[in-house]
């Protein structure tokens, strides 16, 4: 692949943000027709690499060469439209699209003078031809409010292709994808790629960067750790050095399942309007991880609502410790021993702008352990503190600091410390691990395992399927609001969660719990 | 049942619901245009004033009538700029800044038409636009005096409609108009100017505005009083959600409470003596709320609406 020509190289990019180092001295050259990767965790420098590239960010040293008429020139930094204008198109993590335009309007957007009536027709002919030639099939006149994320993403690789992009960088492209629809976007690269175009494709998913790359660029801490040619990568050797030590495998030793805590018994939830379940029926087992796989919006966020009481089911019956659920009351879920660990925990699982101490003792403050004489005992609230901040490798400056302050996964860590700490029965971890990087998500999976290990029955829900192969002894699939049951995870593939992902498969018989 | 079927068969009703539309029109337009982008421009009822005021000083002072339009065109799209500033290149409350904006340009107006006039006790009049008298069209039956004998003004805000109508939805500007105002990251992304569009749309929006106060001093009546606007700019801000932001609907929402004012006026005169006349003055409102109610619950808003950008900023 390295004997075509240089299409894009950076030459020793170095950008300090103050005393801090995220870029030092990377280069990388990427060839016409290959994909790279950038693999790195999060804070790696990934990201502030590829805003130096594409102009939003101005780099101390080093310089950013393209492809032109000429042969390589140097862009000029911290311009995005320098950038366009050389062909670079970049595909962000969060969509940039006008969700009430149709896909076609979208395309077209910015590229034609604004003072004129358009010519919609050629513009038409134009994208229908790059679809022909990439496979990017997509319908062009719905409005992309009605499209789905997939198709999203196609519209988003066309915006940049219309643009006669040379090279394509696409960020954590396959964190929204089923998988399935994960699949048909590397045929579609592979296929760019055929075609002569340069991609970057950045990522911290292991798995995808093996079978989609040619070569592959590992970032650590702002520094190049290694650069090697797909073909001849191990795994476990990329993972350390993404991580930069050897990272501990985490043990999962087979569950033993107890009496049943949480049942959905025929549930069924009408929310905002619309139908969010129909008819989910699941047991929650003493010492058992459910693992609910789905595409994010089928009926996840229904289930974490009715498991965290914030609502009660409007059909079928919720039972707690074999006692049917009768009122949405969120506190006496917390008494009764039931563990929530929200989907968006910077929002619901912290008050940012109260300190970590306070955020420890939240779900607890009538407890007799926080109160004197009916008011708060600061002084116990802060020793729990510090005992959690050591006890679970919270990082922060103290029991006093704001917990708007923390990183994502510093945040987790001092949720699962709240929850964890109360030796919880039922336990619902929703998106435990998104975000977090390679350590953080070990130290919440191992937190997670234990807790089952304790017996206490826990209910993940993840888009990610790695890990809930990690986690779950038993999967469950939801899709458009209906649950099926897929069995204990020996025996279960990827593909046939993907399909069930995807509604378009039946559960295997027999095997309902 | 006859006192409707009479009022509603009549010419004459017909020709003011038109008439009583057409500020409203401009308003609504200017308001659609401002919100398309992303901007709430709660101004819209000081911008109403200042047109008002500056139009019809003009001419007062010796401008000629399409001068006078001018001159109010340009003090909205001043007050439009000031608004524009604040929201869009400070990033500051939308709410707070218009309803600012609203008071500064209602007092400002006052303030000018007081010192430049300062010993007139009853309001000057000046030569206001006449009804045009189009041969053959407004001589029809019935059709032409309720539709072709309207004041230049009417037809321009008729024209408008048109005219917005084929920018948003024919140009690259509207296509651009429409995207910042869902998603202001899809136009960045692109390499358009967010604030470039937005302060646009926003100076652009507010001259149409103005347009509709000096319709009132310059068309409608020929003189300018305290307190005229009344109210018509909020009600252009409720026909904006009842018009689901397009021109069309917008067009037909101002219709629509024209005919319901025009309505009442005549209803008050037939059967006055059995029902307080304040209860007539209501009936627009009130009904205008009963069809926000029925409309707005699917209202399709502009996503983008009300929220500052800020180049860089992840969302």
């Amino acid at each position: 692949m390295t004997d075509t020509p240089v299409l894009l190289s950076l030459t020793n990019i170095t950008k300090r943000f103050g005393p801090l180092i995220a870029n030092n001295a990377i280069s990388l050259d990427l060839h016409r027709g290959e994909i790279l990767a950038l693999l790195g965790e999060n804070g790696a420098g990934k990201t502030t690499l590829m805003n130096i590239l594409f102009g939003h960010y101005v780099q101390d040293e080093g310089d950013v060469l393209v492809l032109g008429d000429g042969g390589l020139a140097a862009l000029p930094p911290g311009s995005p439209g320098a950038a366009l204008k050389a062909g670079i198109g970049m595909v962000h993590q969060h969509f940039t699209l006008a969700e009430n335009l149709s896909g076609l309007a979208n395309i077209r957007l910015g590229t034609e003078p604004l003072l004129s009536f358009g010519r919609e027709g050629d513009a038409r002919a134009k994208v229908k031809r790059i679809i022909a030639e990439s496979g990017l099939d997509v319908d062009l006149d719905r409005r992309v409010a009605d499209l789905t994320v997939g198709e999203k993403q196609r519209i988003e690789i066309l915006k940049a292709l219309y643009r006669d992009a040379k090279v394509l960088i696409l960020d954590e492209p396959t964190a929204v994808l089923t998988p399935q629809e994960a699949e048909g976007l590397f045929v579609v690269l592979r296929r760019l790629a055929a075609n002569g175009l340069g991609v970057i494709f950045i990522s911290h998913k292991l798995g995808e960067v093996l079978a989609v790359s040619h070569r592959i660029l590992v970032l650590r801490g702002g520094t190049k750790a290694g650069e090697l040619v797909t073909a001849d990568a191990d795994r476990r050797a990329i993972a350390d050095l993404m991580v930069g030590k050897a990272v501990a495998e985490v043990v999962r030793i087979p569950a033993l399942p107890g009496e049943t805590l949480l049942e959905f018994d025929g549930v069924s939830l009408h929310a905002g309007g619309r139908q969010a379940l129909s008819g989910v029926s699941l047991k929650l087992r003493a010492g058992e991880i459910v693992g609910l796989a789905g595409v994010s919006g089928n009926g996840q966020s229904g289930i974490a609502a009715l498991i965290s009481g914030l609502a009660v089911p409007t059909s079928g019956t919720m039972r707690l410790y074999g006692e049917a659920v009768a009122k949405a009351s969120p506190r006496d879920f917390v008494m009764a021993g039931v563990a929530r660990m929200p989907e968006d925990r910077q929002h619901d699982g912290v008050v940012g702008t109260m300190s970590v101490a306070d955020n420890i003792a939240i779900e607890d403050v009538r407890s007799p352990a926080f109160s004197k004489m009916g008011l708060l005992d600061r002084k116990a609230m802060r020793e729990r503190a510090s005992a959690a901040i050591a006890g679970y490798d919270v990082r922060c400056p103290g029991p006093d600091a704001e917990a708007r302050l923390l990183s994502g996964g510093n945040v987790q860590k001092l949720i699962l410390a709240r929850v964890l700490e109360r030796e919880p029965r039922v336990i619902l971890a929703n998106q435990p691990t998104r975000g977090l990087d390679v350590g953080a998500q070990a130290e919440v999976h191992r937190r997670i395992l234990a807790a089952r290990d304790r017996g206490a029955a826990v209910l993940v829900i993840s888009e990610d399927l790695d890990e809930l192969f990690a986690l779950a002894d038993r999967f469950v699939v939801v899709h458009a609001g209906e649950l099926s049951d897929a069995g204990p995870s020996e025996g279960l593939d990827r593909g046939t969660i993907g399909l069930m992902m995807a509604g378009q498969a039946r559960p295997p018989v027999g095997i309902a719990s | 049942m006859d006192a409707l079927f009479d009022i509603l068969g009549s010419a004459n009703f017909w020709a003011a619901a038109i008439r009583i539309a057409t500020p409203l029109i401009f308003g609504v337009l200017g308001a659609l245009i401002c919100e398309r982008a992303g901007v709430l421009n709660l101004g819209i009822e000081g911008i109403f004033v200042a047109g008002a005021m500056a139009g019809w000083l003009a001419v007062y002072l010796g401008a000629g009538l399409w001068g006078g339009v001018l001159v109010a065109a340009l003090a909205g799209a001043l007050f439009g700029l000031l608004h524009a500033f604040l929201t869009v290149i400070l990033g500051l409350s939308q709410h707070v800044s218009g309803i600012g904006i609203t008071l500064l340009a209602t007092s400002v107006s006052y303030f000018t038409y007081r010192t430049a006039l300062p010993d007139v006790t009853s309001p000057p009049r000046i030569a206001a636009f006449q009804p045009l008298n189009i041969p053959g069209l407004s001589d029809l039956p019935f059709i032409g005096p309720a539709l072709f004998q309207q004041t230049p003004l009417t037809f321009l805000a008729l024209v408008f409609v048109v005219l917005v109508a084929l920018v948003l939805y024919r140009t690259p500007l509207g296509l651009a108009i429409r995207a910042v105002g869902d998603n202001p990251a899809s136009v960045e992304a692109q390499g358009l100017s967010v604030v470039g569009l937005r302060v646009g749309a926003v100076v652009a929006g507010s001259a149409l505005m103005a347009l509709g106060g000096a319709f009132l001093t310059m068309s409608a009546f020929d003189a300018f009083f305290f307190g005229m606007v009344n109210g018509r700019g909020w009600i252009c801000i409720a026909l904006v959600v009842f018009a689901s932001w397009q021109p069309g609907k917008a067009l037909l929402g101002a219709l629509l409470f024209g005919a319901f004012d025009a309505f009442q006026i005549r209803l008050q005169a037939q059967i006055g003596q059995v029902v307080p006349g304040q209860v007539f003055l209501m009936l627009p409102y009130l009904l205008s709320i009963v069809a926000l109610i029925l409309v707005a619950r699917r209202a399709d808003y502009p996503r983008a609406l009300l929220q500052p950008w800020t180049k860089g900023q992840r969302h």
